[in-house]
């Protein structure tokens, strides 16, 4: 517990040492360009963890799919379709984040 | 995002800008009469045409030929298909849900070819077409139904839940096209922006190969899927009313009741 104690404020630290820079700059005139940077490190990790939750989402649809298909081959056709459907629905998610980042890149540029 | 593909770039400079300025509009000095998508869209409606009239001069019952073979295996896979998710008749809804696979498919393939790009990493294309199945399910299902039974079957199963599922339903049914364009938009413009970046900051067509092969599957995917859902959708739409027959209905067919709940 300690060490996650120290471990959190470290990091705590890190961050805002060295966003205290960011904001400086920011006031100091480059607003535009500082704002431009944070966009592309949030763009960078939102699509990262969507990209980690989507993976997540559908390794577990998969492993159903599967399972049900193993343990019943006659149903093989229906199973089809809907992990089909579910990995679609699944994965639009992701999509609707990059989409997302794509607009603000875009509109940045 | 507003990349110029060459191939694009040249049927514009050496067709479409004399022609459009022969027919008298003005078109600006840097600028091209016809966009790049759309472009590739005529070429890929085009090759479709061109196709299914050179199929149709050689079609033959007693000797088919390698090429009808192939035509009769995918729309045998199609119909198939459709009869598992939508029920009895399904020879209506044939031509649209085969042109729709057909259109796509080339469209996201087109892209791998360089010098093209594809029509569907535009939104606008893939817009037109979600636009085109949400008109065309609601259309069936007015035919089946009549307007007010269509109506009545968006208010839900009981009267005093009418208020609340009304709206919902509404606003389900808009958010389909909505979906469909921006999946497909989505995927075929990621695996564009993947090659094209990979072709110009790294190493031109050695590491965007793998890519390459991999859109390859994921644009025969994304025109199942886009067509799955079209199925899915027309199968709301002309389901037999809860009232009456229901029963029946569910019993007959599982799996047409189970797809519709999972679309909803």
């Amino acid at each position: 517990m300690g060490r996650k104690l120290i471990l959190i404020t470290v990091l705590i630290l890190g961050v805002m040492i060295w966003a205290m820079p960011a904001f400086a700059q920011g006031e100091a005139g480059g607003a535009a360009k500082e704002s431009n940077q944070w966009l592309l490190i949030t763009a960078g990790f939102s699509m990262a963890l969507a990209a980690a939750g989507c993976g997540y989402a559908q390794s577990r649809a998969l492993t159903a799919a599967c399972e049900g298909v193993s343990r019943n081959p006659g149903a093989t056709d229906t199973i089809r379709i809907f992990t089909f459907l579910g990995l679609a629905f699944i994965e639009f998610l992701a999509l609707l984040t990059f989409v997302v980042i794509m607009l603000l890149l875009f509109r940045q540029a | 995002m507003h990349e110029q593909s060459e191939i694009g770039v040249f049927l514009n400079q050496r067709l479409f800008d004399p022609l459009a300025r022969a027919m008298g509009f003005h078109v600006a000095a840097g600028h091209h009469a016809i966009p790049d998508h759309i472009v590739m869209a005529l070429l890929v409606a085009l090759a479709l045409l061109g196709f299914a009239f050179w199929v149709r001069r050689g079609l033959n019952v007693e000797s088919p030929t390698r090429i009808q073979h192939i035509i009769e295996v995918l729309l045998e896979a199609i119909q198939g298909l459709m009869k598992e998710v939508i029920g009895r008749e399904t020879k209506r809804f044939t031509p649209l849900i085969l042109t729709l696979a057909l259109y796509i498919f080339l469209g996201n393939v087109l892209g791998m070819i360089p010098g093209f790009i594809s029509p569907t990493s535009n939104l606008n294309i893939t817009a037109s077409c979600a636009v085109c199945v949400f008109l065309y399910y609601n259309y069936q299902g007015i035919r089946k139904h009549g307007v007010f039974k269509y109506l009545k079957h968006f208010a839900g199963p009981v009267w005093w839940l009418a208020w609340l599922l009304f709206p919902v339903e509404i606003v389900s049914h808009l958010a389909r096209p909505f979906s469909l364009s921006m999946r497909l938009f989505g995927n075929i413009f990621a695996e564009e922006l993947i090659i094209g970046s990979l072709n110009k900051y790294i190493f031109p067509f050695v590491f965007s190969l793998p890519v390459m092969f991999l859109g390859l599957f994921a644009s025969t995917i994304q025109a199942f899927i886009f067509v799955l859902l079209t199925m899915v959708y027309i199968s709301g739409a002309v389901e037999e009313g809860h009232e009456e027959g229901h029963a029946e209905e569910r019993h007959a067919n599982p799996v047409q009741s189970q797809t519709h709940s999972a679309a909803a």
